[in-house]
């Protein structure tokens, strides 16, 4: 009985986990720009991974009874460094001038980014 | 333009501790599952790598005042002389030999010359990397 819960709660995490992949490739196709992207990629994949992990690790414990340190650390990891890269990707592209997408109504990064650039030409002269 | 990497750069500062911690402990456990002195010293460079990322090579060298060039002889000459030390004892270039130790806090341990070989090939590991990593880096 316990092994039935106890493979009910494995399975379903892991199946949780891929479905958030998944959502997350569709939306890697399917958004319009590079920042909406990075949203898609950051966000659903971080948390997918972590659930496929959680799984693992619910397998191993449960059912191997072996309690590995190195998934949990993975998932702390994961939590920490997925949307920090997605943040440096999303800032990267902005710096570099990638274009928004042309239905976005803010952009208030803009006149910061502008104000900054115009004082690094007046330090130059 | 001088860009501002607040995130990046207190991330970093945890996350090097969780690699650093990570590369120990994957150099200590080689003997028995995956890992060793190769992969655990690729796991520091790369933690090193990560603060020369988010930090300038200054600060860096100025946290880590380290050079990798006698690192890498250290790694190299410990590493032969642990193959070495085989010769007094009256059996052949690199045969290694293990007893038990009873130590304070561990309790029953036991230690390999192994273990020495690998401390020299995870010095040479880092150091090499890093030297390749700076000298490439480093554009004057």
């Amino acid at each position: 009985m316990t092994t039935i819960i106890a493979n009910i709660l494995i399975v379903s995490t892991i199946v949780f986990g891929v479905i958030f992949i998944l959502v997350t490739a569709i939306g890697l196709i399917r958004l319009p720009d590079v920042y909406s992207r990075t949203h898609a990629a950051s966000k659903s994949a971080t948390l997918g991974v972590m659930f496929i992990l959680l799984g693992v690790f619910l397998h191993f414990w449960l059912i191997e009874g072996h309690i590995n340190t190195r998934i949990l650390l993975g998932i702390v990891f994961l939590f920490i460094t997925g949307p920090v890269g997605g943040h440096v990707i999303g800032r990267s592209a902005y710096l570099t001038g990638v274009k928004l997408w042309d239905k976005s109504v803010k952009d208030e990064l803009a006149p910061v980014v502008a104000e900054r650039k115009k004082q690094h030409e007046q330090n130059k002269t | 333009m001088k860009t501002n990497d607040v995130i990046l750069q207190t991330t970093t500062k945890i996350i090097f501790f969780i690699i650093f911690l990570f590369s120990i402990h994957i150099f200590f456990a080689g003997h028995y599952t995956p890992g060793g002195g190769f992969v655990g010293g690729l796991l520091t460079a790369s933690g090193i790598v990560l603060l020369l990322l988010a930090f300038d090579l200054k600060t860096v060298t100025t946290a880590l005042p380290i050079n990798y060039t006698v690192m890498t002889a250290i790694g190299l000459l410990l590493a032969l002389s642990t193959a070495a030390g085989a010769i007094f004892f009256n059996v052949p270039f690199f045969t290694h030999a293990f007893d038990y130790f009873h130590l304070p806090l561990l309790g029953k341990q036991s230690l390999h010359t192994a273990m020495l070989f690998d401390t020299g090939v995870y010095l040479v590991v880092v150091g090499v990397t890093m030297t390749i990593i700076q000298s490439i880096g480093a554009d004057d």
